[in-house]
């Protein structure tokens, strides 16, 4: 899978995003669009995964913590196929196996239930410290964000984590600098992340989270580490790809309109306007 | 829920503005919030008292133990979260920090229930009740509309001592006066039917609409009298006034968007286990999590309506 092929399928993710958030008329825009790029790279490039036997005893496993971005975690669950597209549509619907934040079901790929901050940290802590245990394989890829680390349950996690040396934890970062009150260093300051892990030692690295080659560079070097855990955080841009979204924390919880949707898809589509046609 | 001519209303508006007018008259009341201040309403108390607003970031635990230091020193804190989290991740903050030391710390929870809707399952608080009810010292008001929240707002500014607020997201029907009288403690009757009455119902919350819609029904399609009490307050439980008017009743019903496990109706069935042995229906959720959805079509599943109340009744009458 090359660079173009990753961001055609971002591209994709990022329609469908705002697709299902359109069509459920609640939920989150802004973290969404934001890790696509880093969903896809995961997806398509860096896990051990096999959608077609998603209870692989060693497949790499993804636990999102942050789980009001669940609507990027299943629309690349959709685009790689564990499940039909269509389904994306019934997002936040009565009946639905996609709720509103994460629910378990490792039929879909959905690994951990999650969206009050800070608990799918510790899970995915459990969840590498029994690979450990085991002496298995698979990485544990815990995604999580700069407004979670908010919460104290975090930091205990961080302290275990270095404790055990789980160097097959890799934590992802959304370092986009706004949660729901404002801008983050507004709301709780969080620089300088990168100091904060060091501190707690952790391997850490800082990356363009919308850069394929950076994210896929960090998370090689990340397995070349043996004696820690690693943390990854990656600068975002809320929102991206949607002009009126960007940098914007009024799109953290909030869905396009009929008007938006159009005008999202047409950003999407065009580069933001850089190119003249839609290519779909 | 709505019906097309009902008035209807937001109880965390009644809250954002309640805390507003009685912070004008003590100085000492600061507010705290994590993260969510716009949608628990905190932010009228934000705009009206920059210099009294605490911004915590995403740390319920911390808002609590930092509340409690606060009160100490003689201020009145206001703690705003999602009832999921305040009180779901702060409990043992709640317990010793603010109960144990019976200090002036007011929590509220905000968009609990059911009618959270599409947030699904984590969202959904229908457990905060038990958990807090079991903690010594702590006072549990249940607003059913806008007009109570706001009124409860400023009652427990008033009151010394710990205190929990539970309020929902969505517009609810309004069915109190701004003029009723609300005493924390006090149920209050909210309907008597002219002919002799034979069931009672208990409730607090938006809930009490249905019920009032299905005690009305009740009377009019088999002529069966009903007494609808209003007790917003669920710990201490107004006793007296449930004694009172189950006298003589055939069945009791308790109705809450809550689990029926250690809420409104494990504590009207702790009472009158004690004082009067009586049949008692619940209205609850039943033992089960929510998920998503829109909060008409979950009232309906989980058999929170109007029609469904009144169903179950006629079943058990
Ligand atoms: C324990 C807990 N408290 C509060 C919330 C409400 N909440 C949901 S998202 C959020 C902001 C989190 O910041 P971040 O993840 O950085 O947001 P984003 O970048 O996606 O906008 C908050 C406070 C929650 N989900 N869990
Ligand atoms: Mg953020």
């Amino acid at each position: 899978m090359n660079i173009e092929q990753l961001s055609l399928h971002a591209n994709s993710v990022r329609e469908n995003i705002i697709k299902m958030l359109y069509s459920a008329g609640s939920g989150h825009s802004a973290g969404p669009l934001g890790m696509a790029d880093i969903f896809v790279a995961l997806y398509f490039k860096l896990l051990k995964i096999d959608p077609s036997q998603p209870r692989w005893s060693e497949r790499d496993r993804v636990i999102l913590s942050n789980g009001h971005i669940c609507p990027v975690w299943y629309a690349t669950l959709a685009e790689k196929g564990y499940f039909d597209k269509k389904e994306l549509l019934n997002l936040r619907k009565i009946g639905s196996f996609l709720q509103g934040h994460p629910k378990r079901n490792l039929t879909y790929g959905i690994e951990n239930s999650s969206g009050p901050l800070g608990q799918g940290f510790s899970q995915a802590v459990g969840v590498a410290l029994a690979g450990k245990i085991d002496k298995k394989d698979y990485y544990t890829y815990c995604l999580s964000s700069d407004g979670e680390h908010n919460e104290g349950q975090v930091w205990e996690a961080i302290m275990f984590s270095a404790k055990e040396k789980l160097s097959k934890l890799i934590v992802i970062i959304d370092r986009n600098y706004i949660q729901i009150d404002g801008f983050t260093e507004n709301v709780m300051p969080m620089d300088e992340m990168l100091d904060k892990y060091q501190a707690f030692n952790w391997h850490v690295q800082e990356i363009d989270g919308h850069n394929f080659m950076e994210i896929i560079e960090a998370v090689e070097n990340a397995k070349a580490v043996f004696d820690r855990p690693s943390c990854i955080i990656a600068r975002t841009i809320p929102g991206k790809g949607v002009s009126f979204m960007e940098n914007d924390f009024n799109w953290h919880g909030k869905p396009p309109n009929k008007e938006e949707e159009m005008k999202s898809l047409h950003d999407l589509r065009t580069l933001k306007g850089r190119i003249k046609s839609e290519h779909q | 829920m709505s019906i097309s001519n009902q008035k209807m209303g937001l109880c965390r508006q009644g809250f954002g503005e309640g805390l507003k007018e009685v912070a004008q008259k003590n100085d000492q009341i600061v507010g705290l919030c994590c993260d969510l201040t716009i949608s628990t309403k905190m932010d009228i108390f934000k705009s009206a008292f920059p210099d009294r607003f605490i911004e915590v970031g995403v740390a319920e635990q911390n808002m609590i133990g930092i509340a409690s230091g606060l009160a100490m020193e003689g201020k009145v804190p206001f703690c705003a979260s999602y009832a999921v989290f305040a009180p779901g991740r702060c409990w043992d903050q709640i317990r010793v920090s603010v109960a144990y030391q019976n200090l002036n710390v007011k929590i509220i929870g905000a968009h609990a229930g059911l009618s959270v809707g599409p947030d699904g399952a984590t969202h959904q608080a229908l457990e905060d009740i038990a958990s807090l009810r079991a903690i010594p010292n702590l006072t549990i008001i249940v607003p059913c509309d806008y007009y109570e929240t706001k009124k409860a707002t400023i009652k427990m500014a008033e009151y010394s001592g710990p205190v929990y607020l539970r309020i929902p997201r969505e517009e609810t029907p309004i069915i109190t006066a701004e003029n009723d009288i609300f005493e924390i403690g006090k149920a209050n009757i909210i309907y008597q039917s002219k002919i002799e009455n034979k069931i009672v119902i208990i409730g607090a919350g938006p809930i009490l609409f249905e019920a009032l819609e299905a005690g009305k029904a009740l009377e009019k399609s088999h002529s069966l009298g009903v007494t609808i009490i209003n007790s917003h307050t669920i710990k201490p439980l107004d006793e007296k006034t449930i004694l009172e008017h189950i006298e003589g009743k055939k069945l009791v019903v308790v109705c809450e968007e809550h689990q029926k496990t250690g809420g409104l109706f494990s504590a009207v069935s702790e009472l009158l286990s004690q004082r009067k042995p009586s049949k008692i229906l619940p209205i609850g959720v039943d033992d089960s999590f929510g998920e998503s959805g829109k909060p008409e079509e979950l009232m309906v599943k989980y058999r929170l309506t109007k029609t469904q109340i009144y169903r179950k009744i006629i079943s058990n009458i």
